[in-house]
């Protein structure tokens, strides 16, 4: 018992030591009696045995000596199993010596122990897959409530037009934007209308998405300078307006170019909208020559920001007084032409983005529907710059986004050269036919020349004669402690897999 | 054909309408109530008197102004209980009609450089100021303590030390067997825990928590978020006494899991991002009771509490089992498979139990007191043991407590 009780002071005078300062003599009365003075001189021998050895012996030799006497019955909280990885020294099997220093808390029962715990650890402590599946349902459930409790109520459905045509970056810009309307958390009507007609490319990237999607063609083909783009892509959303009016869908018109970078704020705060809104776009204004050093934005429309918006401008009682636009001053002498040449595309001076409108103000019957806006038949074919040409009166435009000051797309035009060839959908199906090996390897004293043209369709037994030219070279040297991460080429693999070391130790 | 058109259109709108309004609407909150009843909102006022000692200064102010860190330490209930008791309208001037009585004595004040308590001069303070109250009024002797209560918010409250087996020796002081304790430590069947003390929060300053609050719609992402030591190096090296290997047992199963977000970081958004997590782990530390439990009721992030036996501040006024969620020591390898497994219903459940006003209120100590707050939940319980069984008051002469019970350097004047 005594060695017991001088563990146990042990413990104690090195928390209050490391702790708080060499305090505990208030407590403690000096040991005066030689046995006290016998059991120091042994404690401090054990002591400095335990520095030698490099772990604290003691409890191995009294588990040894004393285990048969002195096996307390208290609950066995921690022993049972297990693998303690505490980290550092003391390593030998700790989990079984724990009953020879055990303190019962109280002796009424409890079955808390005071003591030296095992640290419990089940024997793959990885994440279980589908409890990960199920923690991330939780999180949906719990963020679907939130949205029900704080967020919009009665959200509408959204309409959102789009249009596309056939070319190299159409399935980089539209699957942007189709992964956005995905995330939106509202119902979403996507209206793609692409010039050039219906066709299979354009159907097999959208059908993916999962919302509801209205496809229909433009009969005329995307022209090759932007003028003329713009023009089509106006008619392209006339005909979705009028195919909104036809329908009577029911929601929120957006205008999402397939081009555009959506925030999924912009989708909570069109909601706001009660007949015709406005957002800020913030213009990234983009060169194709990569020669060409960037522009020293001077914007005078925003104060202090070098980033061109468009957009709504308010005065300081939140009324709309104006237009944020965009200045092409700068870049009229750069300007692109046509699609995919090297000058500068420049948005036009107001962008369709900007602008979101209840479907209602399409219908031709709408309940109370207010008389500003001009009927799309009347339009003609000469097409319509911006939503405010459908006005009658500009200045019922709604600010949204704190009146303009949060911008929550943005706007941008990159496209390939008109003649650059691209896998439809840009997906490789068939196997290519050759393959060259990069000449760099990993390891810097193999000599860097490698068999070229090798077909892979003769992979397999093409492998293990490269592998035997290569191994022969390759002095033996062992790396213990890298990792290899190339899985492409299986020689590496098989390399390095007899190097690997086990797990590292554990941080603490 | 016109108007029967209408009436169709008509009745079609009003039933439509019906339906909408008939939905469900999301309940925001759910009215709590312990297993005392719905006792969160009493009014102590009117329910109970006490009478405050006046003691001489250098029980409490004095040790205040030497170390002015105390009032924001988590131990700060003891200041901010006696300031709320002088201005309160329970109290009373008037001894005779006072059910409780309230002895002043700031025993947590004695602070080491880093901030940390020391409770090495306490017992003797403690003795000190009992021996003062007893002989300068006569309401000591008539019940020994049993109508009086202190507070003491220390690790292991009336034992007085801060390592758990020494405090286990000590026992709770024996002068204070009889009165009633007001203390944050609390697990069952421990020496340290009296039948009938009053478990309180410890204090978390209220203005700094307000100052950190996002809005509402801010989903939450975090599936579990846990802030703070899992091996204590300094006074553990080896690792199994601190949190009796639990919080070790956490790292060691969960570090590489993406759903637990745990490291022993200090970032400036630690309030914040407990408001974007759905559980908030509390697990004990080299005592079972910390001040996550109050930060994760505040926040809204449901506290998952690892710690055997605990009993929580207000037990009786607060049903814990509903709000939390209890995981045994023994389990905690398990954690990931029994957060994943709680039905989604049961956990907005608890959401919506936490985002009671009351509960939140229940845990805090503002300045100025406000109504439900923890002040007037500690009155509460008190107002619940009222009215005093008339065995308490003893006999002339008649002693029950053993003065000189302790060990021998307790004895010693203060």
């Amino acid at each position: 018992m005594k060695q017991l009780a001088l563990l146990q002071q042990q413990n104690a005078n090195r928390r209050s030591n490391s702790f708080r300062g060499v305090l505990d003599g208030a407590g403690e009365g000096p040991i005066k009696s030689p046995a006290a003075l016998f059991w120091l001189i042994l404690h401090g021998l054990c002591c400095l045995i335990s520095l030698v050895l490099g772990f604290r012996f003691s409890r191995l030799v009294f588990f040894l000596l004393f285990s048969p006497t002195s096996i307390t019955n208290s609950s066995s909280t921690s022993t049972a199993t297990i693998i303690n990885l505490a980290g550092t020294l003391a390593n030998e099997s700790p989990a079984v010596l724990s009953p020879a220093n055990r303190t019962v808390a109280a002796t009424t029962g409890s079955r808390v122990v005071v003591g030296r715990h095992g640290i419990l650890i089940r024997p793959w402590p990885h994440p279980n897959p589908e409890e990960v599946m199920r923690a991330h349902r939780i999180l949906e459930r719990v963020q679907k409530e939130q949205r029900l409790q704080y967020g919009v109520k009665n959200p509408r459905n959204l309409i959102v037009v789009t249009p596309t045509y056939v070319r190299t970056f159409q399935a980089l810009h539209l699957t942007g934007v189709m992964h956005s309307l995905m995330n939106a958390p509202y119902e979403v009507t996507w209206i793609v209308v692409e010039a050039g007609g219906v066709t299979n490319e354009t159907a097999a990237l959208i059908q993916k998405s999962g919302i509801r999607t209205i496809h229909i063609g433009f009969d005329q083909p995307m022209p090759a300078t932007w003028a003329d783009r713009w023009r089509v892509e106006d008619l392209m959303r006339i005909l979705a307006l009028r195919l909104v009016r036809d329908r009577k869908l029911d929601g929120i018109v957006m205008f999402a170019d397939d081009s555009n970078m959506h925030s999924l704020e912009l989708f909570d705060e069109v909601q706001k909208v009660n007949w015709v809104g406005a957002v800020s776009v913030g213009i990234l204004v983009h060169s194709g020559d990569p020669e060409e050093p960037l522009p020293q934005g001077e914007n005078p429309d925003n104060e202090g920001s070098s980033l061109p918006i468009q957009g709504p401008a308010c005065n300081s009682s939140e009324k709309l007084v104006g237009w944020h636009t965009f200045d092409a001053m700068p870049y009229a002498d750069r300007s692109a032409v046509f699609i995919g040449d090297m000058g500068t595309v420049l948005p036009r001076k107001m962008e369709w983005a900007g602008f979101v409108l209840n479907s209602r103000l399409l219908w031709t019957d709408g309940v109370d529907k207010p008389d500003y806006i001009k009927d799309l038949d009347s339009l003609g074919n000469e097409g319509v710059e911006s939503p405010l040409s459908l006005l009658k009166d500009p200045s019922v435009v709604e600010p949204l986004g704190s009146c303009g000051r949060k911008v929550l797309l943005w706007w941008l035009r990159v496209e390939a050269r008109a003649d650059s060839k691209f896998p439809p959908g840009w997906v490789i199906n068939t196997p290519l036919e050759i393959t060259v090996p990069a000449k760099h390897t990993p390891w810097p004293d193999v000599p860097p020349e490698l068999p070229s043209n090798m077909q892979v369709t003769a992979a397999e037994h093409e492998q293990p004669l490269v592998e035997q030219h290569i191994v022969a070279k390759r002095p033996p040297k062992t790396r213990s402690k890298k990792r290899s991460s190339r899985s492409k080429k299986k020689r590496d693999a098989r390399e390095t897999e007899m190097q690997f070391s086990s797990r590292h130790q554990g941080e603490k | 054909m016109e108007f029967w058109k209408w009436v169709l259109v008509l009745i079609a709108l009003t039933l439509f309408g019906e339906i909408r309004i008939g939905a469900e609407q999301p309940r925001q909150t759910e009215r709590i109530s312990g297993s005392a009843g719905d006792v969160l909102e009493d009014d102590p006022v009117g329910r109970l008197k006490v009478f405050v000692y006046e003691l001489p200064s250098k029980y409490n102010k004095k040790i205040l102004q030497k170390d002015p860190r105390c009032l924001t330490h988590m131990f700060a209930a003891e200041i901010f209980m006696h300031r709320f008791l002088l201005s309160s309208p329970v109290r009373t001037l008037n001894p005779e009609e006072a059910d409780w009585f309230y002895t002043p004595v700031y025993t947590t004040c004695d602070l080491t450089p880093n901030g940390l308590p020391l409770p090495f001069k306490s017992p003797r303070m403690m003795r000190s100021a009992i021996q003062l109250i007893s002989s300068n009024w006569p309401y000591w002797n008539r019940t020994e303590g049993a109508d009086h209560f202190f507070v003491v918010p220390h690790d292991f409250g009336a034992c007085f030390h801060y390592q758990e087996e020494k405090a286990i020796e000590r026992g709770i002081l024996p002068l204070l067997q009889r009165a009633t304790l007001v203390q944050t430590f609390g697990q069952r069947n421990h020496v340290c825990l009296n039948e009938g003390s009053i478990t309180i929060p410890p204090y978390a300053p209220p203005q700094k928590m307000q100052a950190h609050l996002i809005p509402p719609d801010t989903p939450r992402s975090i599936f579990v978020y846990f802030r703070g030591l899992f091996y204590d190096v300094g006074n553990d090296p080896e690792g199994g006494y601190y949190a009796r290997g639990a919080r070790a047992a956490v790292w060691e199963n969960f570090k590489d899991n993406p759903l637990f977000d745990i490291s022993t970081e200090h970032p400036t958004t630690y309030y914040e991002d407990m408001q974007r997590a759905v559980f908030c782990l509390c697990p004990l530390g080299w005592a079972p009771w910390s001040p996550r439990l109050v930060e994760a009721v505040i926040f809204g992030c449901i506290p998952v509490i690892i710690a055997d036996d605990i009993v929580l501040p207000f037990a009786d006024a607060i049903p814990w089992e509903e709000i939390g969620l209890f995981v045994d020591e023994k389990d905690v390898p398990n954690l990931d498979t029994i957060l994943t497994s709680i039905p989604p219903e049961v956990i907005l459940r608890k959401q919506r139990l936490l985002a009671n006003p009351s509960v939140k209120q229940a845990m805090l100590f503002p300045q100025p007191a406000q109504p439900g707050d923890a002040f007037h939940q500690i009155l509460n319980g008190l107002a619940r043991k009222l009215p005093h069984d008339p065995s308490i008051y003893l006999k002339p002469g008649q002693t029950v407590l053993n003065w000189t019970a302790g060990p021998v350097g307790d004895l010693k004047p203060w």
